[in-house]
């Protein structure tokens, strides 16, 4: 399926029951410079809006939430010693973990591409 | 994602070189009542690190002017700091400190004696942006009778700084160069009448420039068209300055920290120690005959987490000891770097120490300040 978004601005692809996540474009260029990431271990339980992971730039450190409920499959093992991934390639190879979905009904609250963007829009103006 | 920048309604005033910032695509954030650039776009990263490759341009006009003058403007000026501001010859800068009466800081300050002739009963103040208001106010009402203040709101200021600053700033001030670290001159810069000061906030080699506010602008982007030079925002200035050990007002020293405690002990001057005569000099005297009871210090985080201001200082054995007063990404350092303060038991370098980051305890250790070594026109 295509991306789904939040208004808190993590990213999910799903692909069969497994969800992969992390932040947009918007938010890495908000960010700037990322320093550091801490990204969940395998088995972590996660509820929808909870917090995830966590991303650091120069100035501010913010916690990234997950956008649906389900159990962690893997965390981004490079990130940590490359966070700056996470600018250069924020819905790519800077992902952030991937969650095997135990409520994929969830989904249906998240914004798609055209929402997301008609959003952001509005921040900006 | 949680929202990193907070929002603000209040009505913000705006340095003369606004459009400036706006032209170079800064992105602007709210900080001490001014719209100030935080960072262009090449980033606070490589602002960082091109500051002490070659030189960065900063503009700091939101910080507070004022020239006090009298014919005892030392002794008057030294009932409010523990500077020894009489030893102070023409052309010399000090750093110093406003004292409250139980010894806290109120600001930190640059004060100047003018090199030229006929200045020599006035000194130049630079205060920060934050606190300018409370102490130009303060002083005019301690000092009321004894010497008299004019602020200069329609001066701007410029700092270059940098080890390739003294090269740039010598193609339009060639006496510029051989100004030695802590010292000031007037001079024009293509005919702009400029205040310099070879001092400045980042541990790097650089000057500090105040300039007419019309004309600002033209000299600012005379100095940015030298190759060498990028503008700079607020975001670098913060971690130039924290590698560089040197304390930010609000955080690191405030109205509840002494300068003994601070580490400051270097800005209380001899003839001071003597005689005393300034604000909470009991409590400081006694402070440096035997010590503080907190100290401020060097805090090097051991993994890769960055500590940030508030963050909780413990012992090994999970008792409170401290707290982090600025902590960040070190861009020269390449690593986490931090400064708090510690119960002095624990202040000696190399002592372990945990941080209390997001519940976890994560590993550090006090660390010799400063982290990026000074690197100062000193001769």
């Amino acid at each position: 399926m295509s991306l789904r978004f939040t208004k808190d601005h993590e990213w999910i692809k799903v692909d069969g029951k497994i969800g992969t996540v992390g932040i947009t474009q918007y938010a890495q260029a908000q960010l700037g410079d990322i320093v550091f990431v801490e990204v969940p271990a395998a088995g972590r339980a996660l509820k929808a809006g909870g917090e995830a992971a966590v991303v650091e730039s120069v100035k501010a450190a913010s916690e990234v939430y997950t956008p649906v409920s389900g159990t962690v499959k893997e965390g981004n093992a490079n990130l940590p010693d490359a966070p700056q991934t996470v600018n250069e390639d924020p819905q790519g190879a800077g992902w952030f973990f991937k969650v095997e979905l135990s409520d994929p009904g969830e989904l249906d609250g998240l914004m798609d591409q055209a929402a997301y963007d008609k959003y952001i829009a509005e921040l900006s103006a | 994602m949680a929202d990193p920048q907070g929002s603000n309604n209040t009505p913000l005033k705006h340095t003369p070189l606004d459009a400036l910032h706006l032209s170079l695509g800064a992105k602007m954030v709210p900080f001490a009542g001014y719209n100030m650039p935080v960072q262009y776009p090449l980033g606070v990263l490589k602002e960082h690190v091109h500051t002490r490759t070659l030189a960065g341009l900063f503009d700091v006009s939101h910080m507070g002017q004022g020239e006090l003058s009298g014919a005892g403007v030392d002794a008057a000026l030294e009932a409010l700091v523990p500077g020894d501001l009489k030893a102070l010859k023409p052309g010399q800068i000090r750093y110093t400190v406003l004292l409250n009466d139980e010894g806290g800081i109120l600001d930190d300050l640059m004060v100047t004696r003018p090199a030229e002739a006929g200045k020599e009963n006035t000194l130049y103040l630079v205060v920060n942006a934050a606190c300018k208001d409370q102490d130009f106010a303060h002083i005019a009402a301690k000092l009321k009778g004894k010497a008299a203040l004019v602020r200069h709101e329609d001066a701007a200021l410029l700092a270059i700084q940098g080890p390739s600053a003294a090269k740039v700033l010598a193609r339009f001030i060639p006496a510029a160069a051989s100004m030695p670290f802590m010292t000031s001159r007037t001079d024009t810069f293509e005919g702009v009448p400029v205040r310099l000061f070879r001092s400045g906030y980042t541990g790097e080699d650089g000057y500090e420039i105040s300039i007419p506010a019309a004309k600002s602008e033209q000299v600012a982007r005379k100095l940015l068209a030298e190759t060498e030079v990028e503008a700079i925002g607020l975001g670098a200035r913060d971690s130039l300055r924290l590698e560089a050990g040197l304390c930010l007002y609000g955080n690191d020293i405030d109205t509840v920290t002494t300068p003994v405690e601070a580490g400051l002990s270097w800005v209380i001057g001899k003839r001071r120690r003597e005689e005393g005569g300034f604000p909470g000099a009991d409590k400081i005297l006694r402070q440096l005959k035997d010590g503080a009871s907190k100290k401020r210090v060097g805090i090097q985080p051991l993994g890769k987490a960055p500590a940030r201001a508030h963050t909780e200082i413990q012992d090994t054995n999970g008792n409170k000891i401290g707290e982090i007063t600025s902590g960040g990404f070190g861009p020269s350092v390449n690593a986490p770097v931090a400064m708090g303060y510690v119960d002095s038991k624990f202040a000696a370098i190399g002592t372990k120490v945990n941080l209390m980051v997001r519940g976890q305890a994560l590993p550090a250790e006090v660390a010799k300040l400063p982290f990026a070594p000074h690197r100062y026109n000193k001769t």
